[in-house]
Parts: structure tokens; C-alpha cells; sequence
């Protein structure tokens, strides 16, 4: 515990140091990045740990970031209260939606994910006195919190870093646990999990919800960072996009999302300044990586440091036997 | 009354044509085991070659008709070749995103192509007026969809009840093994099975375009209604899959015509609904 | 009486759309009881294990645990309740280690699997961990531990198939074909682990090998085309002549 206490600290100082290294532009890129990295970090909880894909996970992102916007726009803008009141709102649609997906599996699954996000999306779309339709939810005013407020791109890194670190440390023991040992056992084989004793569908239930929740507390924070929202934070490519950002990064581990977040926004900054067809680059991407790196960046990782300890090994036995 | 009258032929023609789209679509999934999420590009493909077709080369809708759904199957064979044939050893999920990745792809392609208007394509000139029954106007193009919808729909059932290609597909569908220990060319089957289904969402495609527009995304609108009549009418029979695009069909253009703020909802309820109750679809069977 | 039977099976049947796998079984089972479930391919004798552990639901009849209806009871909750199974194809967490997959079993049984805000690791969960080394030690699968599950020989899987079965500490075991595709030496092997469990714990056992079936049974079940053929005494059934009509007029190996 200790270690991970140390480690958070470490990386929380260095990390922490980056407005002052960083301009604005790219301080900026780095928010978005841990933005979607907790985002997709939920999404992982689904798809890496319970085996469980699902193309609708925009539909927390959207709650929680509507839900933060309508807050404080309406009721408070006290970080507190608004990020409290997206966690919750985004709990009970998980817990709504999960009742229903949870009745199937594989396909169906996915499918039924995708219907019930697009559902979100339409409602968000047509709700236009609620939520501004197509046009967004705009002058959403600035976090507070106990009277300071969250006024410039720095500040708002600050709260984005913490979170981001908390949250990393919490699922990263989550996954450890022994519920989340039996979330990989779903994913490994239900059958055999289930045979042990193991009401597999109340542990996919809690995924469910939990992936809801941490999906609604990343879309949250993109309020905080863009003062604005589109609807086209919760349409179907959203999800598509952290999707291909767990799977490129390395589903079933705690640092491939946050590496398939960082890969694709930095890549869609690039590549968005020469063309405009983003789309038709990440497609091509992404279908790379699903035939030849299913295990993502952080199985290429793998693969590149067991080649060194065989080159090394190699290396080894070679100058053991040259010196006999 | 009247209209409700002219809104339940809108209804069935609306219904009609998710059928031929879903049929497509439930067919790749049933044989190949693959959800095809590139099944609503193939059919804003179609819709955009025939737009192509009618405005530029000749003004005729049939031909139209015709060679867009030539055409999309040509693609859909070289996507079945090149990317789905390499990759059956990578499981059903992989292959589920590889056409995730290629909807993606074709997404982009289109604008590049066609440009972001929206775009229409005007009825032949045959359907292009209405007829009167019971004192009231109704669009003949709707009739002509409904026909063509029940036709294939008697087609398909002719197909895979009376040939015996129908029986390699009724056996795939229930048992893929077997249509291998047959003897039979499991590869050309898939192969075959593909191109069918994208044909059929091509065609889809050009008998919508009059009545849907043209526009980018689309595809993905329809593949979104598509899936949803597939889970509805579960897996693997064509009758599940006509009474579920009716009955989408039909809840879709009334809750359009009497409450479009909660249209969609409706939809979905009206999926959830049919999960709790009848978790394999309204005719399907259990899907492992 | 009910309440002395550790299972009593009381009429079932399994039909799937027109066909009937299973037609009207009744035995009553004794707490410590070994019996030995025979009968050619086809004659329903995993359905009939499938209908006992809950993986399927009966198209008739009842399943009674001591007193209690269990007819209806989801698999997992028997499972809980103490009635194992191991699989006639081995059905493990194959990416995971063999001590991952005994820890799984293991976590459930000591009441820690709801738990969810700490690492499992043998610092926090000492008990845990001593079981499971305990148990790996018993079977001599120790040198195995951290070894992937999809990389052991198959002999081996097979040997973690019915740990994993005794792990959940049970007090009935259905054991599918424990010896199915093993070589003699790791039948053998397995045979004299059959033999040391504890006599209280209840077993009923299909297999394929009748030698190993008939030492080891107090009471042979044979079952044919889905139907009793015959209950009795292993010595009983041996000199049957219908019993031995099935095995040598099919033919039947495997």
C-alpha cells in the first residue's frame, strides 16, 4: 500500500509540473487525454476485465457531462455537488440500462448497449429546452469550490490530474480484489465461474454500474474543461472512439487505456491539421491493430521486452560458452 | 382517420424496407456468426451510386435499381475476401470490430466522394403520382415499396425453403458444422452469403432513397433500427424478421406522426419490452 | 424418508422441442454414497448430470437436497448449497495460472468474493493462500502453480478439472468422466486420488472405464436410451445380461 501511495505521489508531482513546462495548447491536450483516459479506463472495467463489449458507453460520458453542465447551470456550480450529482445520475441510468443488457450476452450485448446509448443520444437531441439540442449546452459557468473558483485551463488540469489519479489507483485495486479476480473469470469462462458458486449476473451487474459511474465522472470533468457540451459527445462514434482507444491501447490492463486515450488524441491533433477525414485514419488504425496487435500497445510492449530478455539470455550463454 | 390510413401504408412501406435491410444483415450474423456493423455503410453506398447514376449518367432510377446493388456487392465481396476470410481465426468479436473499423472508414469515404449535402433521388416517373382509394391520396412509390418488400420477402422464403442452397443456409444457421461435414464449400457459402446480404442492404439502400434522403451518417440511423429488429425478432428466421420490421415500422411512423419527441424511446421501449418477455426475439431461437 | 437422503430424485425428464433425452428418473442417494453412473453414448447420462447441478431445468419431476426442493434452485446457488461438478471436457479459466484458478474456488468458499477494495494477495489474505498451497501440496500439482492453465498437458487440466470440483469443499461431487482420454498411468493416478476422499463426501461418478467405475462404486446406476435400465450392487450389475448386451451389441468404447 505504501508503494502505491508513493507512487501516485511521484507521479501526481511530475505530472503536476506540467503547466509550468506545458503551453496553454498543449496543457490543454494533456487534460483531454486524462479526460478520456478515465473514460476509457471505464470502459476497460466492461470490456477488458468482465469480457463484456459494449458500444454505447458514450451514454455516461453524455449523462455525466449534461448532468454536470444542467447543474451548474441551474442549481450550483460547486464542483462538489455537480460532480456528485453526475456520478449519481449516471449510477441510476447504469442501473436502469444494466437491468436490461444484463439478460443477454456477446452480440446482443453490444447491440443492445449501442440501441440504449442511442436512445440517450435521441433524447438528448430532441430535449431541446433542456438540454439546448443540437446546438449544446453552453455557458455552463465555472467550478467552485469553498469559494475558489476553477476559472483557467491550470486549475482545471488540477482537478482533471486528481481525479484521474485517484481513479486509477481505486479501479487498479478493484481489479485486484478477489470481485474483480471474478470479473476475470467471467471473462475467461462464465460457465466454470458460475458452476464454482458465483451469481455471475450480479457480478456483471456491478460492473456494469461501476463502469457507468466512473464513465459518468469523466464526462463530468469534460465539462469542466470545455464549458460546453454537444450532443455529439454521446453519439454512437463517441463510443466507438473509446472503444478503439481501450482495445489500440490494450484491453485488460490498467495502462492500455490510458495509452490508447493518449495515442488517439495526439494522433487526432496531428492528423486533423492535414485532412479532415479523421475518421477513415482511425478506421484504418484500428483495424490494424484488431489482426495484428489484439493485445494492444501494451501487448506490443510485452512482446518487444520478452524478445530482449531472450536476446539477452542468448547474448549471455554465448559469452558463458566463449569463455569456457 | 384519414390519416391513419395514409400513415399505416407510410408504416408498412417503412416496415417493408427495414426488412429488406435487417434480412441482410440477420443472414451474415446467422451464417457467418459475424454482426456486421459495415451493413448500414453498404447501404448509404448504394443510396449514393444510385444518386450518382440517376444525376449524372442516365436519369433512370431502374438501372439504378440495378447496378448499385451490383456494385455494393463487388465491394462487399472484396471486404469478405480481403478482411474477413484472413481473419475467421480470430474469433466472431474480432471480426465485430474489423467491421466496426470499416463503417468507420466508409463514413469518411462518402463525403469525400459525394460532398455533405443532402441529396434526394426522384421517383420514376411511373410511381411518381398517387392514387385515390376511399377518397383519399396515397403516394403510388409506397405501394411500389410495399410490392417490392413482399416479394422479396416471398423470395427469400421461396429461397430458403423450396432450393438447396435454402437448405445449406437453414442448416448453417442452425448448425454450422454440419453444413462442413456435407461436404459443402463452407468458404464460397460465406463467401455467397456476404455478398447476398450486402446486395440486400444495397437494395435497401435505392428503394429508400426517394422517400429518406441522402445525407451523411446515414448509415448508421438505419443500422441502429436494423439491429433493433433483429433483437426483436431474434435470430435466424426470416418470418421473426418481417414481423418485427412491421411492427418497427409501424411504431416508428406513428410515434413520428403523434409524439416525435419521444419517437425513438418508443422504439427502444419497445425493445426492452420484448427482451423481458421473450429474451430469443419474438420467433427466434436461443442465440448462445 | 426425504430428510435422510442427501439427494432425491423423483421422477424427471429432459425433452428438448420433440426429443426426450431423459425420460422419468427416480434414485434416492445416501449421504457418502459412491455411485457409478453407466450406459452408452447417447443414453442422457450428462443431461442427467446438467438436471442435478441446475445447468438445464427438468421438463418434469423434482429434485430434492436433504428435504429441500431444489428443482428450481439456479446452478450457482446449488453450487453454493454444496452439490459440485467437474466437466466431462475440461472447462478451466485457461489464460489464468493454476493458482488463480484454485484461488477462485477458494475465495468463494471462505466467504471473500464480494470483497472489492482489496488487493488478493497472500499479505491480506493469508488463510486463503495456505489452503490453496495446501491443497496443490496434496496433489502433488505444487511445481505447477504459476503455470498458465492453457500450457499444462492435458493430463494435468484434467487433474485441476477435479481439484477445482473437491476445492469447493462439496458434500456431493458429480465427477464427469474424471478419466476421459488419460493415459493408463494418469488413470491410475487419479484412481487412487478418487479413492483417498473422505467417505462422508458424496460422489456420483460417470465413466467410461468400468474397471475404475466398478472398484470404486457402492452402487452402480445404468442408464440406457434415457431410462433406468438398472440399479444395483457393482457385482449385481456386472453378471447382468442386459448390462453387458449394451456394452458388447454397441460396441461402445468411448
Amino acid at each position: 500500500m505504501k508503494t502505491i501511495v508513493f507512487k501516485l505521489v511521484t507521479v501526481f508531482v511530475l505530472l503536476g509540473l506540467a503547466p509550468l513546462v506545458l503551453s496553454l495548447f498543449h496543457l490543454n491536450l494533456l487534460s483531454e487525454i486524462l479526460i478520456l483516459a478515465i473514460f476509457a479506463l471505464s470502459l476497460n472495467i466492461l470490456v477488458g476485465f468482465t469480457g463484456l463489449v459494449s458500444l454505447g458507453h458514450a451514454a455516461f460520458f453524455g449523462i455525466g457531462a449534461y448532468t454536470a453542465g444542467l447543474v451548474s447551470l441551474n442549481l450550483s456550480n460547486n464542483l462538489l455537488v455537480s460532480m456528485g450529482a453526475s456520478i449519481i445520475v449516471s449510477i441510476i441510468t447504469a442501473a436502469i440500462i444494466g437491468a436490461f443488457c444484463m439478460r443477454v450476452s456477446g452480440f446482443y450485448f453490444l447491440m443492445l448497449t449501442l440501441a440504449f446509448s442511442q436512445m440517450i443520444y435521441s433524447f438528448i437531441y430532441q430535449s431541446t429546452n433542456i438540454t439546448g439540442g443540437s446546438n449544446g449546452l453552453s455557458g455552463i459557468p465555472n467550478a467552485v469550490l469553498s469559494g475558489f473558483e476553477f476559472s483557467n485551463a491550470v486549475y482545471v488540469f488540477y482537478i482533471v490530474l486528481l481525479v484521474f489519479l485517484a481513479t486509477y489507483a481505486i479501479l487498479g485495486i478493484i481489479v485486484k480484489s478477489p470481485f474483480g479476480q471474478v470479473l476475470i473469470g467471467i471473462r475467461e469462462n462464465e460457465l466454470r465461474v458460475k458452476a464454482t458458486g458465483y451469481n455471475t449476473s450480479v457480478y456483471k451487474y456491478v460492473a456494469f454500474v461501476l463502469a457507468g459511474a466512473f464513465g459518468g465522472l469523466s464526462g463530468s470533468l469534460y465539462t469542466y474543461f470545455n464549458g460546453f457540451i454537444a450532443p455529439s459527445d454521446v453519439y454512437w462514434t463517441m463510443s466507438g472512439n473509446v472503444l478503439i482507444m481501450v482495445l489500440i491501447g490494450g484491453s485488460g490492463t490498467m495502462l492500455g487505456p490510458v495509452l490508447g486515450a493518449a495515442l488517439f488524441v495526439i494522433l487526432e491533433t496531428v492528423v486533423s491539421s492535414y485532412t479532415d477525414s479523421w475518421m477513415l485514419i482511425v478506421g484504418s488504425v484500428f483495424i490494424i491493430f484488431v489482426i495484428f496487435f489484439p493485445k494492444g500497445i501494451v501487448g506490443i510492449g510485452q512482446s518487444l521486452m520478452r524478445l530482449a530478455k531472450k536476446r539477452k539470455l542468448k547474448y549471455d550463454a554465448k559469452r558463458k560458452s566463449k569463455a569456457a | 382517420m384519414e390519416l391513419i390510413g395514409a400513415q399505416l401504408v407510410n408504416a408498412v412501406a417503412y416496415g417493408l424496407l427495414l426488412f429488406i435491410i435487417t434480412c441482410g444483415l440477420t443472414l451474415v450474423f446467422g451464417i457467418l456468426g459475424v454482426l456486421n456493423l459495415a451493413h448500414g455503410s453498404f447501404y448509404m453506398f448504394s443510396a449514393y451510386i444510385a444518386y450518382s447514376i440517376t444525376e449524372t449518367y442516365t436519369q433512370s432510377f431502374w438501372l439504378a435499381l440495378f447496378v448499385a446493388p451490383m456494385v455494393v456487392g463487388l465491394i462487399a465481396l472484396v471486404v469478405e475476401i480481403t478482411l474477413l476470410r484472413p481473419t475467421y481465426h480470430l474469433g466472431q468479436l474480432s471480426q465485430v470490430l474489423l467491421t466496426f473499423g470499416l463503417a468507420y472508414i466508409f463514413n469518411d469515404i462518402a463525403p469525400v466522394i459525394w460532398g455533405s449535402d443532402v441529396l434526394s433521388i426522384k421517383v420514376p416517373s411511373v410511381l411518381s403520382g398517387s392514387v385515390t382509394i376511399f377518397e383519399q391520396k396515397f403516394p403510388v412509390y409506397r405501394f411500389a415499396v410495399i410490392g417490392i418488400g413482399i416479394a422479396i420477402a416471398i423470395l427469400l422464403w421461396m429461397v430458403q425453403n423450396k432450393t438447396k442452397w435454402g437448405a445449406i443456409i437453414r442448416a448453417g444457421l442452425s448448425d454450422k458444422e454440419m453444413v462442413s461435414a456435407l461436404g459443402i464449400n463452407i468458404k464460397l457459402v460465406f463467401t455467397s452469403v456476404f455478398i447476398i446480404g450486402g446486395v440486400l442492404a444495397a437494395f435497401g439502400g435505392v428503394v429508400a432513397a426517394p422517400i429518406l434522403g441522402i445525407y451523411p451518417s446515414m448509415e448508421f440511423q438505419t443500422l441502429i433500427l436494423a439491429l433493433v429488429v433483429l433483437v426483436i425478432g431474434g435470430l435466424g428466421s426470416v418470418a421473426g424478421t418481417l414481423v418485427a420490421s412491421l411492427l418497427v415500422g409501424i411504431v416508428e411512423t406513428f410515434s413520428r406522426f403523434l409524439a416525435p419527441e419521444i419517437s425513438m424511446f418508443l422504439i427502444f421501449g419497445l425493445m426492452a419490452v420484448i427482451l423481458v418477455l421473450k429474451p430469443n426475439g419474438l420467433l427466434g431461437k436461443k442465440v448462445v | 424418508m426425504v430428510e435422510d437422503k442427501i439427494l432425491t430424485i423423483s421422477g424427471i425428464g429432459k425433452s428438448f422441442g420433440g426429443l426426450t433425452i431423459l425420460k422419468d428418473i427416480s434414485l434416492e442417494v445416501e449421504k457418502g454414497e459412491r455411485i457409478g453412473i453407466i450406459g452408452p453414448n447417447g443414453a442422457g447420462k450428462t443431461t442427467f448430470f446438467n438436471l442435478l447441478v441446475g445447468d438445464i431445468k427438468p421438463t418434469h419431476g423434482k429434485i430434492f437436497h436433504y428435504n429441500k426442493n431444489i428443482t428450481k434452485q439456479p446452478n450457482y446457488l446449488r453450487a453454493q448449497n454444496g452439490i459440485a461438478r467437474t466437466f466431462q471436457k475440461n472447462n478451466l479459466l485457461n489464460e489464468l495460472s493454476v493458482l488463480e484458478n484454485l484461488l477462485l474456488v477458494l475465495q468463494r468458499r471462505q466467504g471473500y468474493g464480494h470483497k472489492w477494495f482489496n488487493r488478493r494477495e497472500e499479505k491480506q489474505y493469508p488463510d486463503l493462500y495456505l489452503k490453496a498451497y495446501e491443497l496443490l501440496e496434496t496433489w502433488g500439482l505444487s511445481h505447477r502453480r504459476e503455470v498458465i492453465v492453457k500450457s499444462l498437458s492435458y493430463g494435468e487440466q484434467r487433474q485441476i478439472e477435479i481439484l477445482l470440483g473437491i476445492a469447493s469443499d462439496p458434500s456431493i461431487l458429480l465427477l464427469d468422466e474424471p478419466t476421459a482420454g488419460m493415459s493408463q498411468s494418469e488413470t491410475n493416478y487419479i484412481v487412487k486420488l478418487l479413492y483417498g476422499l473422505p467417505r462422508e463426501l458424496t460422489l456420483m461418478v460417470i465413466e467410461h472405464d468400468l474397471d475404475v467405475v466398478f472398484g470404486l462404486a457402492d452402487r452402480m446406476v445404468v442408464l440406457n436410451d434415457g431410462e433406468v435400465l438398472t440399479v444395483g450392487e457393482p457385482d449385481t450389475v456386472r453378471k447382468d445380461e442386459r448390462v453387458n448386451k449394451i456394452y458388447i451389441g454397441t460396441g461402445d468404447e468411448d
